[in-house]
């Protein structure tokens, strides 16, 4: 099969969406069927915890995939929303579901005010302050910051989300929410991708000045993207703090932005295949060689320079989007006589398709 | 006043080995526009080399504490040097055309990879530089006491920046840096061979990051195979404090940095030290974003 | 009645003068060339109109709008659009997408209606992509509208960065050496082109040096030396003006 050739198909992307989530919902079925120990809980929670990351791949890839902002503080939105969910619910008992949208908002909220002043700062100018931003939050989480965080230890006793009645406490409910939540985004930024909104979010990726020069209003671009990353990175944490029930300073350390990071751009930048296959590989591997433990980041490292080395786009680059534009041909007038009375000949002078 | 000539002079100490990474910092970053990530882990290698060498070589038992660590930084600089030369040869020459990110994530994973072969070599625990090579005397500073290292330190700092100083501004081959600095194709143009430029660079940065390691070392006594990503993000923002690509500027932001961080410590709060370095980040971001003794580039259009 | 109207813009770099006390006025409708040895501050006086340099001092007046030192996005949904004199596409992305980014300030359609995929967002999406076309027609370039920015030759990125500029919708159009690096061929095409553009009803300003381009099509020049306006007239006026002829025309004419 020359999959290769289908990918060109237009409705690829949805057939393939399609494929996929069909492939996640049948597992806990396949494993219950293959008689996995415990039904499979400890392959689930494996697959529960890649969710979560490629819903964080997903968000920060809005910002680094599509914008092209270096930031490598995606964590600290992460914690905004798990702090808060954790927060609103131990103390204040709220619902975990009715915290997802305050955690988002809190976490946009937060992303908003770090990044009006940062947002004009060339590219790894903004690294090194998003890295100390992760750097802050963490120091402010472990001091116990309004005597609310519950310092290096944590916030435990989260309770299960619920909704309409329905509980979602076994592993089986949990991947089932975490997916499904994953799906809905996945739809959501593939169509933000194919919008006016996207492209504009590309441009500047690619040439600031020439954006600014069609008319794009670069900061307020370029803060939406770091807004909508982290209202997503907030609902992220409202789903962790739900999955794992008790949350510490410590998971929300730099290193976890790196491979947050490194997921986005080994997956493929503006990718939303590669950046889910990203989750699969960096997080799921992780765990396969957990026996070696400390070899296995030291290959992490040098995995990161030989993919840039090799190939730096990363492994499933992002597609090119289609517009259906062939049908408007020869119909609009030609101010260049020549260009229009001569013959169209696609292989004169412009070398090659760009696919 | 007691309390505060201490955190001056200990952020003196500090400041020099700040300075001392931020150098590296600076002159890679004036050259290939690169944040050299693995800078901190080079400095953290030093440290480890310096620690092997004085268990392996017997230099504890040399007459003088202060000859041992002189022959100690030596070395390791050496050594370190080495490996920044391979680093930049494996990790960043051959993305020298390819876009800003690249080189990036490339250099984050130089440092992870530096980071796990350390601890996988030496463990996951701390380790402890043997006791008296430096001597213990105290200087009385207006009727203070205050440990002769925090002076070693800052002297030996000192000295080896007066000597990178002298050496790029007062040597032909000093000259080609800056050169290179400027405008790498109008260096070329010129016959300087910029890729042996950009060696040297990786030579000199990372051996004065192994010395600022066994300094640091000694200084404190604890070596962790982590601490060079503290240490490298501090010195990296020491570096724009003073101005990025500007070697007074590195000097003076190290020196800047670590005063300012020793006094907030103590007079603010302990458990805020590290976030202290990242507030003079944001703040000299916004107030002065080409650092206290950068200039301001025009965009090109 | 003029339409952009330029008054004392003085600009400096460093200690470098770039811009000296420049003044002059466009008409509404009409080809105004901007020449002058290189250095002279004509791409610098184009950046202060667009909006990418503040000047250190004077107005820059837009259809009685003062819109000095407002922002580049700004001014461009007020109606001046540029193309630049070293080329600045979106080069890994299609044809039809750089000429889409023209289109973005003509509409509206933000993130939400993106994410809901509206109705109304669906049928702009489709006018900006038939609007898109019909510039990519008008330039000549329709059918290449799948190729690769980049990969099209030196000439038709020129073509495609007008393009892109019309596709805002611009009252006022700011062209940056427009024939440079095109062969003659090319350069006729594009006399042509500038013609039909002004036909619509389209202002045009421009820079630059083949001298045969902008004789032919200018109807009014403004001669820039060391950054101030040595003179301004009618092609005819300027080829016999003693000061241009000493400055600049002298040495190939």
């Amino acid at each position: 099969m020359n999959l290769a050739r289908y990918a060109r198909y237009r409705y690829f992307p949805l057939c393939l969406g399609g494929v996929f989530f069909a492939i996640m919902a049948s597992i806990p079925w396949l494993l219950n069927e293959a008689g996995a120990p415990g039904s499979g809980i400890a392959q689930l929670d494996m697959l529960n915890k890649i969710g979560i990351y490629a819903l964080l791949a997903l968000s920060l890839n809005i910002i680094l995939g599509q914008t092209g902002l270096f930031h490598m503080g995606h964590t600290a939105f992460f914690a905004v929303g798990a702090y808060a969910t954790a927060i609103l619910n131990t103390m204040y008992q709220w619902p975990v579901f009715s915290t997802l949208p305050v955690a988002g908002l809190l976490a946009a909220l937060f992303a908003l005010l770090v990044a009006v002043p940062i947002i004009r700062l060339r590219g790894d100018y903004l690294l090194v302050v998003t890295i100390g931003i992760v750097e802050i939050v963490r120091i402010c989480l472990t001091n116990n910051i309004f005597g609310i965080t519950g310092g290096a230890n944590g916030i435990f006793g989260i309770a299960r989300p619920v909704i309409f009645g329905l509980a979602f406490s076994s592993p089986r409910q949990q991947y089932y929410l975490i997916w499904g939540f994953t799906g809905i985004t996945v739809i959501l930024f593939y169509l933000l991708e194919h919008s006016r909104f996207g492209r504009a979010l590309n441009y500047i990726k690619q040439d600031e000045l020439a954006a600014a020069g069609c008319g794009i209003n670069v900061a307020r671009y370029k803060l939406a993207a770091f807004c909508l990353g982290a209202f997503w990175a907030g609902m992220a944490g409202t789903l962790y703090a739900a999955n794992i029930r008790s949350i510490e300073p410590t998971s929300f350390n730099f290193f976890e932005s790196v491979i947050i990071f490194a997921i986005v751009i080994l997956g493929g930048a503006g990718s939303i295949t590669g950046v889910i296959l990203g989750a699969f590989l960096l997080i799921g591997l992780q765990d396969v060689f957990r026996d070696f433990s400390s070899a296995r980041m030291l290959i992490f490292g040098a995995a990161m320079i030989a993919m840039m080395v090799f190939r730096p786009q990363g492994l499933l680059p992002a597609r090119r989007r289609h517009y259906g534009a062939r049908r408007y041909l020869g119909k609009f007038p030609c101010a260049v006589r020549r260009q229009c009375g001569a013959a169209y000949n696609p292989y004169a002078e412009d070398e090659g398709d760009c696919v | 006043m007691e309390e505060f000539l201490q955190q001056l002079t200990n952020g003196l100490a500090v400041g020099g080995i700040y300075a001392l990474l931020a150098l590296g910092y600076t002159m890679v970053y004036g050259i290939l526009r690169l944040i050299n990530f693995a800078h901190g882990d080079l400095f953290t290698l030093g440290a480890y080399l310096g620690f092997t060498l004085l268990a392996s070589l017997g230099l504890s038992g040399l007459a003088s504490g202060l000859l041992a660590a002189g022959v100690l930084i030596l070395l390791s600089m050496g050594l370190v040097a080495v490996a920044g030369f391979l680093l930049e040869r494996v990790a960043y020459r051959p993305l020298r055309k390819s876009d800003r990110l690249s080189a990036v994530v490339s250099a984050m994973g130089a440092s992870i990879f530096f980071q796990n072969a350390l601890m996988l070599v030496y463990g996951a625990k701390s380790q402890v530089y043997p006791d008296g090579i430096l001597p213990e005397a105290s200087l009385i500073l207006l009727g203070t006491e205050v440990p002769l290292t925090r002076f070693l330190m800052f002297a030996a700092s000192l000295a080896l920046m007066c000597l990178l100083y002298w050496f790029v501004n007062r040597t032909r081959v000093g000259a080609a840096i800056r050169a290179v600095a400027i405008d790498q194709d109008a260096a070329r143009l010129m016959g300087i061979d910029v890729n042996r430029i950009i060696s040297l660079v990786f030579l000199i940065g990372p051996a004065l990051g192994g010395a600022a390691g066994v300094m640091i070392g000694l200084y404190y006594g604890q070596i962790t195979h982590d601490m060079g990503f503290t240490f490298g993000l501090k010195a990296f923002i020491a570096a724009i404090l003073g101005g990025i690509g500007n070697i007074p500027g590195a000097m003076l932001g190290g020196m800047l940095l670590g005063i300012i961080e020793a006094l907030g410590a103590a007079y603010i709060s302990i458990a805020w030290k590290d976030a202290i370095a990242f507030c003079v980040l944001i703040l000299i971001l916004i107030f002065r974003p080409t650092g206290l003794l950068g200039e301001r580039v025009a965009d090109k259009v | 009645m003029s339409l952009l109207s330029l008054q004392n813009l003085l600009k400096s770099f460093g200690g470098l003068v770039a811009v000296a006390g420049v003044s002059f006025d466009v008409d509404e409708g009409s080809i105004v060339g901007l020449i002058g040895p290189n250095g002279a501050g004509k791409t610098t006086v184009f950046n202060i109109i667009t909006g990418n340099y503040r000047p250190d001092s004077g107005d820059v007046v837009f259809d009685r709008n003062d819109i000095t030192g407002r922002a580049t996005h700004a001014i461009v949904r007020l109606g001046i659009a540029r193309t630049f004199q070293n080329i600045r596409l979106f080069q890994n992305m299609s044809v039809l997408e750089n000429v889409l980014a023209g289109c973005h300030c003509r509409a509206n359609a933000g993130l939400f209606s993106a994410m809901f995929r509206t109705p109304r967002q669906r049928s702009e999406e489709r006018r900006a992509v038939e609007h898109a076309m019909r510039e990519l027609a008008f330039v000549g370039l329709e059918h290449r509208h799948d190729n690769q920015a980049g990969s099209l030759s030196y000439g038709n990125q020129r073509l495609l960065e007008i393009a892109r500029a019309l596709a805002s919708a611009p009252r006022f159009l700011i062209l940056d050496e427009p024939a440079g690096g095109m062969n003659e061929q090319e350069t006729a095409d594009l006399t042509e082109l500038i013609r039909a553009i002004n036909d619509r009803g389209i202002t045009l300003l421009l820079i630059e040096h083949d001298m045969n381009l902008v004789m032919q099509i200018c109807r009014k020049l403004v001669v820039l030396e060391y950054g101030a306006v040595i003179a301004q007239g009618t092609p005819a006026d300027i080829k016999r003006n003693p000061k241009v002829i000493e400055a600049y025309l002298g040495i190939d004419c």
